[in-house]
């Protein structure tokens, strides 16, 4: 029963939070609101017992791509978009195909919802402690596609730094060649 | 008891909401942050069927879903800052270069 409550209580926030991310005209405003959805987020990967998916969810998602979306925010002067129309025309197609796409997940949900069932508790962690369980397959199962997304880190790294790397500061260094 | 379709449910939802933000609005951080919310959602099914099946594999390609979507709203947000450094603005009704 505790469960239950705490499962809707963190659902609430994150629907309720994602739908005003989706509406409000200031941007500072959806990302504050994308903070508490991915916060709930967390709070349901704990129910869920994933304690490290949920410590990696606060750190990187919170502290890392939300601060980014703030610094970047504060980089572009949005005054100009808050006076302007917030949706495009295209609107009413958008609303149409979404609920399109949530009767399709819903009709997938509801008819596979007999395979859902497994059998409990079949395989016991081979060692105590989620984050160490993580560690353990992370490292020896999949260390190639460990350093692939190392690499693929490494270029998104290069290729933010070049996109906003100043154009006056390359033209100036073409000249001085 | 909390069963599996209640996470199921909630990750279309959130999936839902992410995918109607990208479709109506027209400030580009407020659709780079509607994907962030549709990777979540993504997040939300493989560490549900993980818990579910009692297998960790789940929770190890959700951390591989939180490294790319960590790498594209660095060059997501990278092109934004490129691209108001050339049009000053945010609008993408404006940024329409390509549009033939």
């Amino acid at each position: 029963m505790l469960e239950l409550v705490i499962f809707y209580l963190f659902a609430t926030i994150a629907v309720v939070s994602a739908i005003l991310v989706i509406t409000r005209q200031s941007a500072v405003h959806s990302a504050m609101f994308l903070a508490a959805t991915l916060l709930s987020v967390a709070g349901i990967f704990l129910s869920l017992q994933a304690e490290f998916l949920a410590g990696v969810q606060v750190l990187v998602y919170v502290g890392g791509i939300l601060v980014l979306f703030v610094f970047v925010i504060m980089l572009v002067p949005t005054d100009r978009a808050m006076f302007e129309r917030r949706y495009n025309r295209q609107g009413k197609i958008a609303l149409v195909t979404a609920a399109i796409l949530i009767a399709e997940l819903g009709y997938g949900v509801y008819r596979g919802s007999g395979s859902f069932v497994f059998p409990a508790g079949a395989i016991e962690p081979a060692v105590e402690g989620n984050s160490q369980w993580v560690g353990t397959v992370l490292y020896q199962n999949y260390l190639l596609p460990f350093e692939i997304a190392s690499i693929l880190l490494l270029v998104a790294i290069i290729g933010a730094v070049v996109l906003s790397k100043k154009p006056s500061t390359a033209d100036e260094s073409a000249v001085g060649e | 008891m909390v069963s599996l379709h209640h996470y199921l449910i909630l990750s279309a939802v959130l999936f839902t909401i992410g995918v109607i933000g990208v479709l109506t609005r027209r400030n580009i951080l407020i659709i780079l942050m509607s994907i962030e919310l549709m990777m979540n959602a993504v997040n939300i099914n493989l560490i549900a069927f993980s818990g579910q099946l009692q297998d960790v594999i789940g929770q190890v390609f959700a951390i591989f879903v939180i490294v790319v979507a960590a790498a594209e709203a660095a060059v997501g947000l990278g092109i934004v800052i490129a691209m108001f450094s050339n049009k000053e603005t945010v609008n993408i009704g404006e940024i329409d270069l390509m549009k033939w």
